[in-house]
C-alpha cells in the first residue's frame, strides 16, 4: 500500500477491515480440504451416477466415520506435536478386551465394555508416559507399541479363545443395550445413517471446544509449537502430551467398542496399517506433521474426502487397483494446496 | 551456473534413455516374456457373449488384500463367465471386514443384479448379506463361509472345505510315509489357514507342528523355515498353505541342508513346473478359476432360468490332489493364470 490521501481514509479502512476478514477465512487450516472435499464431491457425482443416491451418501458418511472418530484425537495429538503409530491396532485391542472379558467371565457386556475402556485408556498413559519419561521421538515409541499390540491381540486371543477371532458374544446380557450406543442404525428420511456418524460429529465438536475455547486447547498449540518455550511460561509439557494420548485411547475404544457390537465376532489380525490412513486425514485436513498447526474440522474434512474416494471409486466402478495412487495424489495435492495457502497468507500480512 | 548443469543432467538422463531404449529393440529375447504370453492369449478362446439376456450387472467382493495371485485366478474365472454371459462384472476387496461390509453396501446402494461375496469374516458380513437378501438381490458365497451361506440367505456356496482339504493333505502324507511334518501359515488370524491345519494333524499319522511365518515378507518366511529345519532335522516335510510360499520354503530347504519333501495348497506356474521338475512332492488344488467361473455362472442361471445348484449343500471345487503325474498336463494352464 502506497501512501493514501487522508480524505479517503475511511474508505481505505473498509477495505481494510475486508481483506482481514477474507484473510482469516485463508488463515484457517481446513481451507485446502475444504477445497479439496468439494473437488472431489463434484468430480465422483459427475463420473458415478450412484453416487448422489441417498443410500450411497449414507454409505460414504459410514465410511467417513470410522476412519473421522479416529482422525479427530490424532490431528489434537498432531497439533501437539506428536505421533501415534499404535492408533490403529489399538482399536483392535479395545474390541478383543471387552469381547473375550466378558466372554470369560461371562460378565454382563457392559463390564468389559467398561475394562476394555480402562485397559485402552492406561495403553494410552502408557505412551505418554514413556514419551515424557524417555525423551525418546513419538515415532519410535509408538512404533515400539504398535507392534507390541499386534502381538498381544494375536497371541491373548489364540490363547484365551483357542482360534484365531473372538467368540459371539451376542447372546450375552447387555448386548443390545451396548449396540445400540456403539453401532445401532438410524432410519432418517428411508437412509440408513449409523450411529458412529453422531459420534463423529460429537467428537468434532468438543475436540474443536478444547482446542479454540479451553485452556488445554492453549496448552496443545504451545507445545507443539514450542515445547521448551512453552515449559518456560509454565505450560504442564508432560501432562498435556499424556492427556492427548488418552484422548486417542478413549476413541480407539469407541471405534473399538463399534467394531465388536456391529460384527460381534473380532478378528485379531486387524486394524494394521489403519493408524496411518488417520494421520493422513489430519494431515489433508492441514495439519502440520512439525506440529504447533492444525484443527478438528480439517480432520473431519479429510476423513470425509477418504471415504467419498474409497467409496467413489467402487460407485464409478473403476479397478480398486487404483484406490491406493488416488489417495497418494490426494494427500500431496492437499498438503501442497495447503502450504501454498499458508504461504499466500503470510505473505500478504 | 545452475543452469548449465541442470542442463547437463538432462542431457545424462537423455544418454541413459537412450541407451536403455536402444539395448531393449536390440536384445530381444527369442524365449518367455510378452510375446510369448501374446501368442499363448491369441491361442485361447476369443471373448464374446454366447447369449442374449441383458446386460446385468453383478459384482464380486472379497476379502483379499491388495494384489494376491490367488484371487487374480479368481476375477480370471469370473470375467470369463461375464464375458460368455453377457455380463458386467465388478470387483472390489479389502482384507479389513469393516471395509468389506462397506463394500457390499456401496453395491446394494448401487442396486446391482447380483452379489459374490467370500465370507472369510462371516459375523462381519451378516448384516451386509441380509440386507442384499431383503433387497432381492441374489447372493452366491465362494471361497469361504459354507456353514453361515444358507443361513444369511445365499442361494450357494462355491468352494472348498478347509478342514476336507487339510484332512486329505495329512491322508496324502501317510500315503507317503511321513513322520514328522510342519504346517507353514502364513497369515496369522486367517480361520480358514488353521482349519487346513487342524484337518491335516487330524488324519496325519505322525507329528504335525504350526508354524507362523509373516507372508508379506517373503525372505523372513524363507528365513524362518530354514531356522525350523535347522532346529529340528527330524521333519520330513513341510506344507505351506500357499503356491508362493513354496518356493520359498524349498530354498529354505536347500539353505537348511534338509532332505524334507515340500508339500503345498494352492498352485501356480512356478508350483506346476516345481511338481513335474520333482522338487515339490504335491499340491493341493481348490481351482479358483472354477470358484470365480461359476459363481458368476450361476447367478446367471438362477436370472435367466431360476436354477439353483448344489441342492441346498456348497459346491466344493475341491481338494484336488496334483502330483507330477498332472502337473504337465496343468502347466500351460498355471502360466495363463487360469489353474
Amino acid at each position: 500500500m502506497s501512501a493514501t490521501a487522508p480524505s479517503d481514509l475511511d474508505h481505505v479502512d473498509e477495505r481494510l477491515l475486508r481483506t482481514t476478514r477474507l484473510r482469516k477465512l485463508l488463515a484457517r487450516p481446513e481451507l485446502g480440504s475444504v477445497v479439496g472435499a468439494a473437488a472431489v464431491f463434484v468430480f465422483f457425482s459427475i463420473v458415478a451416477d450412484s453416487f448422489l443416491r441417498a443410500s450411497s451418501l449414507g454409505t460414504v458418511f459410514y465410511a467417513a466415520s470410522t476412519i473421522g472418530i479416529m482422525a479427530v484425537p490424532v490431528a489434537l495429538l498432531m497439533i501437539g506435536g506428536e505421533f501415534d503409530l499404535s492408533a490403529g491396532v489399538m482399536v483392535t485391542t479395545s474390541a478383543l478386551i471387552s469381547s473375550m472379558f466378558s466372554y470369560q467371565m461371562t460378565a454382563n457386556v457392559w463390564v468389559g465394555v467398561g475394562v476394555s475402556l480402562l485397559v485402552t485408556l492406561a495403553i494410552g498413559v502408557f505412551n505418554g508416559f514413556m514419551l515424557t519419561r524417555t525423551k525418546l521421538p513419538s515415532f519410535i515409541i509408538t512404533l515400539g507399541t504398535f507392534l507390541m499390540l499386534t502381538g498381544l491381540n494375536l497371541g491373548f486371543t489364540k490363547l484365551i479363545s483357542g482360534t484365531v477371532s473372538t467368540k459371539s458374544i451376542a447372546d450375552m446380557e447387555g448386548f443390545p443395550s451396548a449396540k445400540k450406543l456403539f453401532a445401532s442404525q438410524l432410519t432418517i428420511g428411508g437412509v440408513d445413517l449409523k450411529v458412529t456418524i453422531l459420534w463423529w460429529i460429537g467428537l468434532v465438536a468438543v475436540a474443536t471446544w478444547i482446542l479454540l475455547r479451553t485452556r488445554f486447547g492453549n496448552w496443545i498449540f504451545a507445545v507443539g509449537g514450542n515445547a521448551d518455550a512453552a515449559r518456560a511460561v509454565g505450560v504442564p509439557v508432560a501432562r498435556t502430551k499424556i492427556g492427548l494420548y488418552m484422548g486417542v485411547a478413549f476413541c480407539a475404544w469407541i471405534s473399538g467398542q463399534h467394531l465388536l457390537f456391529s460384527f460381534d465376532v473380532v478378528q485379531s489380525g486387524e486394524g494394521v496399517g489403519n493408524e496411518l490412513i488417520y494421520i493422513i486425514a489430519a494431515v489433508i485436513g492441514g495439519c502440520l506433521i512439525t506440529g504447533g498447526y492444525g484443527s478438528a474440522i480439517g480432520s473431519a474434512v479429510g476423513a470425509f474426502i477418504f471415504g467419498m474416494t474409497s467409496k467413489g471409486i467402487v460407485y464409478a466402478e473403476w479397478n480398486p487397483d487404483w484406490f491406493k495412487f488416488f489417495l497418494g495424489a490426494m494427500l500431496l495435492l492437499a498438503t501442497l494446496l495447503n502450504a501454498w495457502i499458508r504461504r499466500r497468507v503470510e505473505a500478504t500480512k | 551456473m545452475t543452469r548449465l548443469r541442470t542442463g547437463g543432467v538432462r542431457a545424462a538422463v537423455g544418454a541413459v534413455l537412450a541407451v536403455a531404449l536402444t539395448a531393449a529393440l536390440a536384445g530381444c529375447s527369442s524365449t518367455g516374456g510378452k510375446r510369448a504370453e501374446d501368442a499363448r492369449k491369441a491361442a485361447a478362446a476369443q471373448g464374446k457373449a454366447a447369449v442374449n439376456t441383458p446386460r446385468w450387472t453383478f459384482a464380486m467382493v472379497t476379502h483379499s488384500g491388495d494384489g494376491d495371485t490367488f484371487w487374480d485366478i479368481v476375477q480370471n474365472g469370473a470375467e470369463q463367465a461375464a464375458v460368455k454371459d453377457n455380463i458386467n462384472f465388478l470387483y472390489a476387496h479389502s482384507d479389513e471386514a469393516q471395509q468389506q461390509a462397506q463394500l457390499i453396501d456401496s453395491y446394494i446402494a448401487k442396486g446391482v443384479d447380483g452379489l459374490i461375496v467370500t465370507l472369510a469374516k462371516p459375523d462381519a458380513m451378516k448384516a451386509a448379506v441380509e440386507k442384499a437378501v431383503k433387497a432381492g438381490i441374489p447372493v452366491i458365497t465362494v471361497n469361504s463361509g459354507s456353514e453361515q451361506s444358507k443361513a444369511f440367505g445365499a442361494l450357494t456356496h462355491i468352494g472348498q472345505d478347509e478342514t476336507v482339504a487339510g484332512e486329505a493333505v495329512g491322508e496324502e502324507l501317510d500315503r507317503r510315509g511321513k513322520k514328522k511334518a510342519l504346517c507353514v501359515l502364513h497369515e496369522q488370524g486367517n480361520v480358514g489357514h488353521e482349519q487346513r491345519c487342524a484337518g491335516a494333524k487330524k488324519t496325519f499319522g505322525g507329528d504335525l507342528q504350526n508354524l507362523y511365518v509373516d507372508g508379506t515378507n517373503m525372505p523372513d518366511v524363507q528365513a524362518s523355515i530354514e531356522a525350523k529345519l535347522q532346529s529340528d532335522p527330524a521333519i520330513d516335510s513341510v506344507v505351506t498353505l500357499g503356491a508362493p510360499f513354496a518356493d520359498a520354503a524349498v530354498q529354505a530347504k536347500k539353505a537348511a541342508g534338509s532332505q524334507a519333501e515340500v508339500d503345498t495348497f494352492d498352485l501356480n506356474a512356478k508350483v506346476a513346473s516345481a511338481l513335474s521338475a520333482g522338487t515339490l512332492g504335491f499340491a493341493v488344488d481348490q481351482q479358483p478359476y472354477l470358484q470365480g467361473y461359476e459363481a458368476v455362472d450361476l447367478l446367471w442361471l438362477y436370472k435367466y432360468n431360476a436354477d439353483v445348484l448344489g441342492g441346498g449343500k456348497p459346491v466344493l471345487t475341491g481338494p484336488q490332489i496334483i502330483t507330477k503325474d498332472d502337473a504337465e498336463a496343468l502347466k500351460g494352464y498355471a502360466e495363463r493364470g487360469t489353474r
